[in-house]
């Protein structure tokens, strides 16, 4: 065997504090062979970024290697010095960032930073140099790269970008790249052609990757080992195929577990209670304990050492031999032998009694609606410059009926309108043209009359981001008791308190938690104090924009198992909008796919998923990176979304689909029914 | 009380505060200067106004430490016999009176108008902003030489009484003009979290989003720059009684002080205006090294080690 690229030793992070030392890793471990792509997975603050920061010698201060030895080919690089430091970096090590926006320096042009790098690393000289760049650009798959190259880093779009850190990344020809989340920023479409990208230059280059993601499913697809990390340290490593396959650590199994299977149809996720501790409040022996079905005082007194076992694989826990892999330990119904859900309460008062003669028609009907955004400059400098007004069509005649105490789903990438769909739904914002009809009238008009706090009450909105949609100045308990007071349903302090009180209880938060601010809960937490407060008027209907997007998968599970329980206790109805098809499989009862502002595929969920009709709804759905099936070949879908203010004639699909033919660059595409499933294609029956 | 001193040491911004030397010394000048001039009628050796007491055989005395000088008069006394020490801590009282009163009514306006040009937008947003710009491209003194000049020849008789709100007028209105800008940009920026949206999805009226729910959320920086303004009016009030616009000179502030001490600067009587000039740059300095402080501690990308 040859000498690793990388090898990590005992890794310890440190950051002293005021109030004493945070340590962020504790004892890490990796090594990484020539060619091998190593994944790093883990939730928010296990640490993997803080290892891969450590490797690349970029820790931001205060923290600092206090012990252990980072070794790259066969040469120790913590402690050397920054100037021998900038060396490594770029010719040993290559990294590519999370955020292409700003990986790149928005003053140079894109060649002048790919030239800097490749003169700086490989004295060539600066013809040799910009030859070479081209190559490169062509190579990780930009189109006209001799064009491109003297362009600018905000004349790339978002995909192009992290194409061009890529070939940063590789352009001194490094035997290692350190990937963080290279395509967390990106929409499924475009993560496709960069995992695709990323695994087909390390190969033909043989350089090896380190790469960090919190996503299993790209880890599935792209890694060749896995070393999986829990509050800075390493719990499981292995091959890919055995660690997802079965698992022996319980954290790992329990993770798996609670990824919804884009595949299959599942009832109920199962899910890890509770959430990664804080780095301040580390527990003593198994950093797991806590959270972990299976732990006894062994676990809570003394930390598991990584243990290998058969198949390559090793694991950190104490009762490996006594539960055996993973895959043996399944409970029938519960998925795994985790504890269940906090059982939740509800006052009988709250369901909501649906009138049989009501019950067929839809809770909202969407007819026809459209939202133009006038985008043009200010009329002086049209004046002067002569030109047009420029109108973004952000949503254009989408006509949808919602059932009541059922889930619609929408879904697209970034930029379909998804969101203008969710503000016009609960009243923020206005319809160009078509109406929404909310349980028969007109939902715009009755928010502009006199009764539109009634209307209010009956329709409110989960948020996509815990962390903004709380108001960090407020408590817990003001912030759920605000729409109670505002339209007025509670007449004393003791019954606003007790409402309160129930309204935490309900999302499964404690009476005491009223006096605390948002910023003492974690992320999952915070989403429940959103349902809560969203709960607090008997709303009939939920607008959930992206509710789980920004949560860990674990605690996804826990916020969308919490919403199903909410659902049948109360018969909510909801608009469920995201990104991420399989937890819309998951959920939802109808489904409708949006592209560039227009629905192109809609249908009751379990057909659409079973037999996609449209090209898109298609490729979407093989984009998607599966646990399961491993290193399958697919065909991403080509070139990225239009810009939305020069939509494509026609079909606005029709450059990125492999079925365009001459009509569908003409004709917008007429809509056909089968069985119960709208399509929006010339061509529904390919 | 003991268990919120103990709170406040273990907050960062308290730690930071005890760690930083020239935040509790320019803490401790401010507040000594404050309380010095809020208690002056207590704090002063004399009553520099009460003419009763007031001795024209002890004009001009110099400092106690300089021949001639007295152990009554610590910092000497001026033309008329008042006391120098006495003298500045009835002037300090006005001028930071002054100063507090003008940056007070400036956060106010400038607060209101920001929040309404941040999240109400359009024509609103637009009309305030020019107001800023328009206000902007004078210079404040010119602005406050102009008012006070109207104001004089509007009330020639009632000037006297009316100075010292001519005064605070003339300094608050080039000076909501910050404060405007930066709570709207801060508006800006949190009326679009989702907080906000949040409450618009509740119903709450817009009144009390702007006021209950983004106002808490950009006050910091308006601390900050209304600490660092105090400073900046009570030097504006100074030149404006300097020039002669300012406070009449039966309640002399510190500027009237440096006017009047100017006059015997090259007769050898220097005490007269130096310590008026030295207590002025103290208190300003002191109360700009507090500002800046608080910059930097309640800036949490500036903070380390979080």
């Amino acid at each position: 065997m040859s000498q690793p690229v990388l090898q990590v030793k005992d890794l310890i992070v440190e950051f002293p504090q005021r109030r004493g030392i945070l340590r962020a890793l504790d004892g890490v471990s990796l090594s990484v062979e020539p060619g091998e792509i190593l994944g790093l997975v883990g939730e928010s603050g296990a640490g993997k970024s803080m290892t891969g920061s450590a490797v690349i010698g970029l820790l931001d201060p205060p923290g600092r290697i206090t012990s252990g030895e980072v070794w790259v080919r066969g040469r120790r690089i913590d402690g050397l010095a920054e100037a021998e430091m900038r060396q490594v970096r770029g010719r040993e090590i290559g990294a590519v960032f999370q955020d292409p926006l700003t990986a790149l320096n928005p003053l140079y042009t894109v060649g002048q930073q790919l030239i800097e790098t490749i003169q700086t690393h490989l004295g060539l000289g600066a013809a040799q140099a910009r030859k070479e760049a081209i190559a490169l650009l062509n190579e990780t798959g930009i189109p006209a790269a001799e064009q491109r190259i003297d362009q600018y880093p905000h004349q790339f779009s978002g995909g192009m970008r992290q194409r061009v850190v890529i070939a940063l990344a590789l352009c001194a020809q490094p035997q290692l790249v350190v990937a963080d989340e290279p395509t967390t920023a990106l929409d499924v479409s475009i993560q496709a052609q960069i995992i695709g990208l990323l695994k087909r230059v390390c190969k033909e280059r043989g350089a090896a990757v380190l790469l960090i993601t919190h996503d299993m499913g790209v880890i599935a697809e792209t890694c060749d080992r896995v070393a999986v990390m829990y509050s800075g340290r390493v719990v499981e490593e292995g091959p890919v195929a055995q660690v997802i396959r079965v698992p022996r650590h319980p954290y790992t199994s329990g993770l798996m577990a609670a990824i919804p299977d884009i595949d299959q149809e599942t009832h109920r996720l199962a899910h890890i209670p509770g959430s990664m501790p804080r780095l301040d409040a580390l527990p003593l022996g198994c950093g797991f304990h806590p959270r972990c079905a299976f732990a006894d005082d062994q676990c809570r007194g003394s930390r598991p050492p990584l243990k290998h076992l058969e198949g390559k694989t090793a694991a950190a826990c104490w009762h490996l031999d006594a539960l055996g892999p993973a895959t043996e330990r399944e409970v029938p119904g519960q998925g795994l032998a985790f504890s269940g859900p906090q059982p939740i309460t509800v006052r009988p008062e709250a369901q909501l009694q649906i009138e049989p003669e009501n019950a067929l028609a839809p809770l909202v009907e969407v007819r026809g609606l459209s939202r133009t955004f006038d985008v043009s400059d200010p009329w002086l400098s049209r004046l002067l410059s002569g030109g047009k007004r420029r109108h973004l069509r952000a949503v254009q005649e989408v006509s949808l009926a919602i059932p009541r105490g059922k889930t619609f789903a929408l879904v697209g990438e970034s930029g379909c309108g998804k969101s203008t769909m969710a503000r016009m739904l609960v009243g923020l914002d206005r319809p160009t043209q078509g109406e929404v009809r909310f349980d028969g009238e007109s939902l715009h008009m009755a928010l502009a009359s006199a009764q539109s706090m009634a209307l209010r009450r009956r329709l409110q909105m989960i948020f996509q981001d815990p962390f903004a949609s709380l108001n960090p100045r407020w408590t817990v308990g003001d912030i759920v008791a605000e729409p109670l007071l505002e339209h007025r349903l509670v007449t004393s302090v003791t019954e606003l308190s007790s409402q309160v009180d129930s309204l935490l209880a309900s999302v499964g938060l404690a009476a005491k938690d009223q006096q605390k601010y948002p910023h003492q809960f974690s992320g999952g937490q915070r989403q429940r104090i959103s349902i809560a407060r969203a709960l607090a008027t008997r709303p009939e209907f939920l607008v959930c924009d992206e509710p789980t997007s920004a949560l860990d998968v674990s605690v996804q599970a826990q916020v969308l198992n919490l919403m199903q329980d909410l659902q049948g206790d109360r018969g909510l109805t909801y608009l469920f909008i995201s990104h991420n098809l399989a937890i819309v499989r998951h959920l939802s009862d109808e489904v409708a796919v949006m592209y560039l502002g227009r629905i192109v595929e809609k249908g009751p969920t379990k057909k659409v998923f079973a037999a996609p009709r449209h090209p898109y709804t298609r490729l979407l759905m093989d984009a998607i990176p599966r646990t399961t099936g491993a290193n399958r070949d697919r065909l991403p879908i080509q070139g990225e979304v239009p810009n939305p203010l020069e939509p494509p004639s026609g079909c606005a699909f029709h450059p990125r689909c492999p079925h365009a033919t001459e009509v569908c660059t003409k004709e917008s595409p007429p809509v056909s029914i089968f069985e119960g499933v709208e399509v929006a294609c010339h061509w529904p029956e390919l | 009380m003991i268990h919120r001193i103990h709170q406040w040491r273990d907050s960062d911004v308290g730690a930071s505060f005890l760690a930083s030397p020239v935040a509790w010394v320019s803490f401790l000048v401010t507040f000594a200067c404050v309380f010095g001039a809020a208690f002056s009628p207590w704090v002063a050796p004399h009553n520099p106004f009460d003419l009763a007491t007031l001795d024209l055989s002890d004009a001009r005395l110099p400092p106690t430490w300089i021949e001639g000088g007295r152990a009554a008069y610590l910092l000497g006394t001026d033309d008329q016999g008042r006391d120098m020490l006495s003298a500045i801590l009835y002037g300090m009282r006005i001028s930071l009176a002054v100063g507090f009163a003008s940056v007070l009514l400036s956060v106010v306006i400038g607060v209101v108008m920001g929040l309404l040009a941040g999240y109400m937008g359009g024509w609103l947003d637009v009309f305030f902003m020019r107001l800023c710009d328009v206000m902007l491209s004078f210079p404040a003194i010119l602005i406050a030489l102009l008012i006070a000049g109207v104001g004089r020849a509007l009330f020639p008789d009632a000037h006297e009484s009316l100075a010292f709100g001519v005064l605070v007028i003339s300094i608050t209105l080039p000076g909501w003009v910050q404060y405007a800008r930066t709570v709207r940009a801060s508006t800006l920026v949190e009326s679009r979290k989702e907080y906000v949206m949040a409450a618009q999805v509740i119903g709450v009226a817009s009144h009390r989003i702007m006021f209950r729910h983004v106002l808490p959320n950009v006050v910091g920086p308006i601390l900050v720059l209304a600490t660092i303004h105090v400073a900046t009016a009570i030097i504006t009030e100074a030149t404006l009684s300097f020039l002669g616009v300012g406070v009449p000179p039966t309640s002399p502030s510190l500027g009237t002080l440096i006017r009047i001490g100017n006059d015997y600067l090259f007769s050898g009587e220097w005490w007269i205006i130096v310590f008026p000039g030295l207590a002025l740059i103290v208190l300003a300095v002191a109360v700009n090294l507090l500002g800046d402080w608080m910059r930097d501690a309640f800036n949490p990308r500036l903070r380390s080690g979080r």
